[in-house]
């Protein structure tokens, strides 16, 4: 198997703890593992993106080519849109609607979502709030996560090993908001990706 | 089984050093390199053997720490981004001439693309210019295993050993099988005594030595096993990739490389190698990432015997890191087939944090200094670089670790009024003091503002050297305690500040405006341990 994934969002948004669940993950399952990440003066609530690549032979690049991602994940609509030249043809795009507006020239929200809608293979939900309704705020990029799950090739029951591995010093309590948010972005996503 | 980590490179080169048996890591936090330290600090063997690891005030003095244990026998790690070695270049290359007793590895992580930089400087340069035996690895496992083989070196041939990383390999993750630790080495004293006190007549014999064995160490690199020659069929071309480039040239060629290819990860560069590649194939292509430090090694200035390609040529692009894609052009190979870009995405530049004091000193700042027809602020390395961009403007320069200051110093000296400077906690104690000093000696007309967070703010929040004792340091240097001035960076005391700045900036002499707010980050952090406990 072979998964070529771009996460994209705003600094501090969270998108190095998805990258982390699936790394540990696929680690768990024997699985070859690049991720670049972003670090450093570029967090600072400007766009972020990390390349994860998942593979069950030799992963050469640490970045992934143009054309070559199988998935793009994020957390911010237009960062999802930012990082097209990357998708491969049949490649998927996992997105959050809630736009993260801290630009005076941010895009009409209206052409953003009718780009969106256009792609051949997306994912679109307002993982904001489902997070919400199922536990915390604070857990959308594991409802987002719960989204791409469907397209991972990597078992849901994996996964939720991570999530309860990289969130057990911060208490049950948050444990279990960060697999409820990570299920019900899991149950929005088989509707959309099962046609 | 061994065990398998998964590890960042700058963690691998970490987890390799401890495992090295390392007795002390020296730094000062910088982009790209800062979490090889940060991992060092946090992993439990470094606490049960006391490897020292605590922050040093800058490079230049972590650089010489470390020199200092390896006097004494034990394994050093020294730990800084591109720049920084700046700083420390003058121990740097002079450890060279005293050479190493225990292992003395310098790591620099150079930052291609400058994603946190100010410039693409390339480390390799000061390896070659210092006669220090560089490494540069491809993978984050040969990061791992590359730092123990780097402490052997050093300790076989008495040298420090430059260790390069570049952005993608420091900070990208990878599936890394781990060794059991070594011991750390006992105390013990350099045989050869004499090279470590460098007056001009020990200077001369050493020197002759350091060449000598530059040239050992190149048949060493020749016989490295991170260096090697693949044979290819097709020879019409003939690759030299190093270092991460590396990995883009295999990308492209999943089914093996058809032409031969020469992987270079250790230097001296192995000329030997060089020549045999040149004589097999009818053109060269140089894939390296950062500056054109082979291809112009090979390149030379005289007419070529055959066609070299690269990034002096053009066919990669001069400056940026390496990319699959740019590597895939390089080799004439089609690009993929890609998405169009949208045509509605904007960048969206980073900015300070909502809350953060920076902003309520610049907001103050430059209501008062736009009061001038002419005030000018100089800055520096830091967080508050980003004032520089809307909707502040606020600053003028930005240069490097300390610069505000001595600019600042001599702008006044040519008549500008206000010559105001802008600097944080870390970067005064890292460079900044020398420069007050002078201010005092000079008697020079500025006005520096320590925007004090209590912490080293733009690398994630590590310790701040003078945190609690920044007044007493600019007392100490001789700054009238009359014109240190503390503020509360809040929207409620703008006023207040803006009177103070006043007055400061009226004061014809040295005065220093502390405006001291805890980072909005490592507030929340220490909101949140509060809370557990």
């Amino acid at each position: 198997m072979k998964k070529d994934i771009i996460l994209s969002g705003v600094g501090g948004q969270g998108i190095l703890s998805i990258a982390t669940v699936i790394g540990r993950a696929a680690l768990a399952e024997g699985l070859q593992i690049k991720q670049a990440e972003v670090h450093g003066m570029s967090q600072r609530g400007g766009d972020v993106q990390s390349h994860l690549r998942i593979s069950s032979s030799e992963i050469r690049s640490d970045l992934i080519p143009r054309g070559g991602a199988d998935l793009i994940v994020s957390l911010e609509p237009m960062e999802a849109l930012r990082y097209l030249p990357w998708l491969s043809a049949e490649g998927w795009v996992v997105t959050n609607t809630v736009p993260f507006v801290n630009i005076p020239n941010y895009p009409d929200e209206k052409a953003l979502d009718a780009e969106l809608h256009a792609l051949p293979h997306v994912v679109l939900l307002d993982a904001d709030a489902l997070a919400r309704e199922a536990a915390s705020p604070r857990s959308a990029n594991m409802a987002l996560l719960g989204a791409t799950a469907p397209l991972l090739d990597i078992a849901a029951e994996r996964l939720e090993e991570g999530i309860r591995a990289i969130f057990a010093r911060k208490g049950d309590a948050v444990v279990e908001a960060n697999l409820a948010a990570f299920r019900a972005g899991y149950e929005t996503a088989k509707k959309q990706t099962a046609r | 089984m061994p065990k398998r980590e998964l590890l960042l490179g700058d963690e691998a080169l970490a987890l390799g050093a401890l495992h090295a048996g390392l007795s002390g890591v020296f730094a000062y936090p910088g982009t790209p390199s800062t979490e090889i330290t940060e991992y060092i600090q946090g992993h439990p063997l470094a606490a049960e053997r006391n490897v020292h690891r605590t922050w040093s005030t800058n490079e230049k003095t972590a650089m010489e720490e470390a020199l200092g244990m390896s006097f004494v026998g034990k394994r050093a790690l020294v730990c800084m981004k591109h720049v920084g070695l700046n700083v420390a270049a003058d121990a740097f290359v002079n450890s060279g001439m005293t050479g190493a007793h225990g292992g003395l590895v310098v790591v620099v992580a150079d930052d291609p693309s400058m994603h946190s930089s100010q410039n693409e400087q390339d480390s390799r340069f000061y390896g070659q210019f210092a006669l220090i035996p560089t490494f540069e690895p491809s993978t984050q496992q040969e990061t791992y295993d590359m730092i123990q083989e780097a402490f052997d070196l050093s300790e076989r041939y008495q040298i420090p050993v430059l260790m390069r990383l570049t952005t993608r390999m420091a900070h990208s993750r990878a599936v890394v099988e781990v060794r059991e630790p070594k011991a750390e080495n006992p105390l013990s004293y350099p045989q050869k005594a004499r090279q470590w006190v460098l007056m001009p007549g020990n200077s001369r014999l050493r020197y002759k030595e350091l060449i000598a064995d530059n040239e050992r160490l190149e048949l060493e690199a020749a016989e490295s096993r991170f260096n090697h020659y693949a044979e290819g069929g097709d020879k019409r071309l003939g690759i030299i990739a190093s270092g991460i480039a590396y990995n883009y040239l295999m990308e492209n060629y999943p089914d093996g490389c058809p032409y031969p290819v020469l992987k270079i990860s250790q230097y001296p560069l192995p000329k030997e190698l060089v020549r045999r590649l040149a004589a097999e194939c009818h053109e060269l292509l140089v894939i390296e990432e950062g500056q054109p430090f082979i291809e112009q090694a090979i390149r030379g200035v005289l007419p070529e015997p055959l066609k070299i390609r690269g990034r002096m040529s053009g066919e990669l692009p001069r400056t940026g890191e390496l990319t699959p894609d740019s590597v895939r052009a390089a080799l004439g190979l089609a690009p993929h087939r890609a998405h169009a870009a949208s045509q509605i995405v904007v960048p969206r530049p980073p900015a300070l944090c909502q809350g953060c004091g920076h902003r309520d000193m610049y907001t103050a700042l430059t209501e008062v200094v736009r009061e001038f027809p002419n005030g000018k602020v100089f800055s520096d390395i830091g967080c508050y670089t980003l004032g520089w961009l809307a909707p502040f403007h606020a600053i003028d320069t930005c240069v490097d670790m300390g610069a505000s200051i001595t600019m600042a110093i001599g702008a006044a000296h040519a008549g500008q009024h206000p010559s105001v400077a802008v600097i944080g906690d870390s970067t005064f104690t890292h460079s900044g003091m020398t420069g007050l000093l002078d201010a005092v000696n000079e008697g020079a007309n500025i006005t520096v503002v320590i925007s004090d967070n209590l912490t080293t703010g733009m690398t994630g929040g590590q310790d701040s050297a003078g945190t609690g004792r920044l007044e007493q340091i600019c007392a100490g240097i001789g700054v009238d305690p009359a014109h240190i001035r503390v503020v509360v960076p809040l929207p409620k005391n703008r006023e207040e500040m803006k009177r103070i700045i006043r007055e400061e900036i009226a004061y014809k002499g040295v005065s220093v405006i502390i405006p001291r707010r805890e980072c909005i980050q490592t507030a929340k952090r220490h909101a949140a341990a509060r809370n557990k406990k």
